[in-house]
């Protein structure tokens, strides 16, 4: 009790603080140039303080994992929980655990050797510093995410449900197509969510291997400069009581609020019963 | 330099428990990533000569050492540009009284692919290309390429330096910024990787990073100047056009332990240390 009570206590100070420091940049510029600039010139005279290309940054890297690490996620749930013989099941499973074992720092520097060059080659770009590059890597810190809570929804879904199926013709296939995964759906997008509020909040990797240039993106091919790479690269250096120090915590409540909100999300999906 | 950074650590562990038993007998370092390898230099000379008394340096970027001088956590900033006025009202603020010492020289090597048949520009091309003016190398009598600029992040003295005087050709009232398209990366190293394998990329950094894998750029102040490339004795002599003194900052003139260390910093065989570690001395 004590300690529920203390993590929420917590929160709610991590919070106002937060608040407290970032609102002060409102002082200097309105909501709008803030939120909507397309400059980020922090530590200039005076400074741009425009998000508009770091939140851009943001959601096309999350986009871009999403679209990668959902399709194998759920299909790799699937497979463990419905099909694979109970060998494969165990090590897949230890397999995946380990994929989330890994630092993402690790994971950003073997994507800095191995997947950068390979991207600026396949594609021809200048540079394989690119959303792309950031996306892929991302994908696979949401994967184990992904895997495990959608393969617990599937589990979760009444046996009956999969007899009476069988029971009625349909074949395996169909059982998992048409009943398993409705089923399980909630759970499932639960999962997704969660998976996706890994990738918005992580950091190393991308500031690593997405070139980190605050430009608005026009393909995913270009690089990115993300919200979090931003705050990680340039805490440092804000003069405490400066704009800079100020809009670095703005981005941190944005930050807040966009995880905040695929929490909840996640959450409602997850506590809605079939 | 990783085995530097290990003994950096080493050395902090073992000063967080030394400092109950000797007290005053330890100097705390930190700033400048650009400065931490030199400073780490003469800190093991100085320990070796001075044995009992322990210097512990540690990075983190010059903004963060001239912060930790100002709330009072360290004893000797290092920084790669000039304290800001902001960060000195700050100080006085808290009662410290930033002290600016001269310790070496560094010249700024703007670097390319050694594939990369550009070899020599001047100031105002430098600041066309960073800048996002000129976008492709053929402009510059190169191959038909579009320009990677490779920058540091804003954490980074080397990136204000850098802009203060190639960019804005040190005039106050300029706005010149680094193109947006400038791919900010953490470290020099990351850069100096980044150059060896693109073909198109052009970076800068502190002239000790130059390996075989980067082709240093010869640089000339004006159209018609002389181009210079970035030596050890072009930098002592100044016709190389981009170079900048390295700092320690103190809280007041330094006394005791920290005057000392400056002194030996300062003296013929801490400047001789500046020169094995590729920076500047500041004297013949």
């Amino acid at each position: 009790m004590a300690c529920g009570v203390a993590s929420i206590f917590f929160v709610v100070l991590i919070f106002l603080f937060l608040v407290k420091e970032g609102l002060a940049v409102f002082r200097s510029v309105s909501f709008s140039h803030f939120m909507f600039g397309h400059k980020w010139y922090p530590i200039s005279e005076p400074p741009h303080l425009g998000i508009l290309p770091l939140i851009l940054g943001s959601i096309l890297v999350t986009i871009g994992a999403a679209v990668i690490s959902v399709p194998i996620g759920v299909g790799c749930a699937v497979y463990i929980a419905e099909i694979a013989p109970l060998r494969v099941k165990e090590i897949l499973k230890a397999g995946i655990e380990l994929l989330a074992a890994i630092p993402s720092v690790v994971l950003g520097f073997v994507g800095m050797v191995t997947l950068v060059p390979l991207v600026k080659n396949i594609f021809h770009l200048p540079t394989g510093l690119t959303a792309l590059s950031g996306s892929v890597m991302l994908a696979f810190m949401a994967m184990p995410t992904i895997v495990s809570i959608a393969e617990d929804a599937l589990y979760s879904v009444p046996k009956n449900y999969k007899e009476g199926a069988f029971a009625l013709g349909a074949t395996h296939w169909q059982t998992i197509w048409r009943v398993m995964l409705p089923a399980a759906s909630s759970g499932i997008v639960a999962a997704v969510m969660l998976g996706i509020g890994r990738v918005i909040g992580e950091t190393m990797a991308v500031m690593m291997i997405t070139g980190n240039a605050a430009i608005l993106p026009k393909s995913i091919l270009v690089p990115v400069r993300t919200l979090t790479a931003t705050v990680a690269a340039e805490m440092g250096e804000a003069v405490v009581g400066s704009e800079h120090y100020f809009a670095l915590f703005a981005i941190g409540i944005v930050l807040f609020v966009i995880s905040f909100m695929i929490n909840v999300t996640a959450d409602l999906f997850l506590h809605r019963r079939p | 330099m990783f085995k530097r950074r290990f003994w950096a650590v080493v050395l902090l562990a073992f000063l967080s428990v030394s400092c109950a038993a000797s007290g005053n007998n330890s100097i705390q370092v930190k700033g400048s990533d650009t400065m931490v390898n030199l400073v780490q230099a003469w800190a093991e000379k100085y320990m070796e000569h001075n044995p009992g008394s322990f210097v512990a340096v540690t990075g983190g970027g010059s903004g963060t050492g001239l912060s930790s001088l100002i709330s009072g956590t360290c004893d000797i900033a290092m920084s790669s540009r000039n304290i800001k006025v902001t960060e000195v009202a700050l100080a006085e603020k808290r009662g410290i009284n930033p002290n600016e010492i001269k310790a070496a020289l560094d010249g700024l090597a703007v670097v390319v692919n050694p594939e990369n048949p550009v070899d020599r520009l001047t100031v105002d091309e430098l600041a066309a290309v960073f800048t996002g003016r000129i976008v492709n190398w053929k402009e510059l009598g190169g191959r038909d390429e579009k320009i990677v600029i490779l920058s540091r992040e804003v954490n980074s003295g080397t990136h204000v330096y850098f802009k203060e005087h190639v960019l804005r050709k040190n005039d106050p009232g300029s706005q010149e910024e680094f193109a947006p398209g400038a791919l900010m990366l953490s470290s020099s190293q990351a850069i100096a990787d980044e150059v060896a394998g693109n073909s198109a990329a052009i970076g800068y950094y502190g002239m000790g990073y130059i390996s075989a894998n980067q082709k240093p750029v010869a640089v000339a102040q004006e159209h018609g100047g002389e181009y210079v490339l970035p030596l050890i004795e072009n930098v002592m002599n100044g016709t190389y056009p981009i170079s900048r003194p390295l700092f320690l900052y103190t809280n007041g003139v330094p006394a005791s332990l920290v005057g000392e260390f400056v002194e030996f910093a300062l003296s013929p065989e801490g400047q001789e240390i500046v020169r094995t570690m590729d920076f500047v001395p500041l004297m013949k």
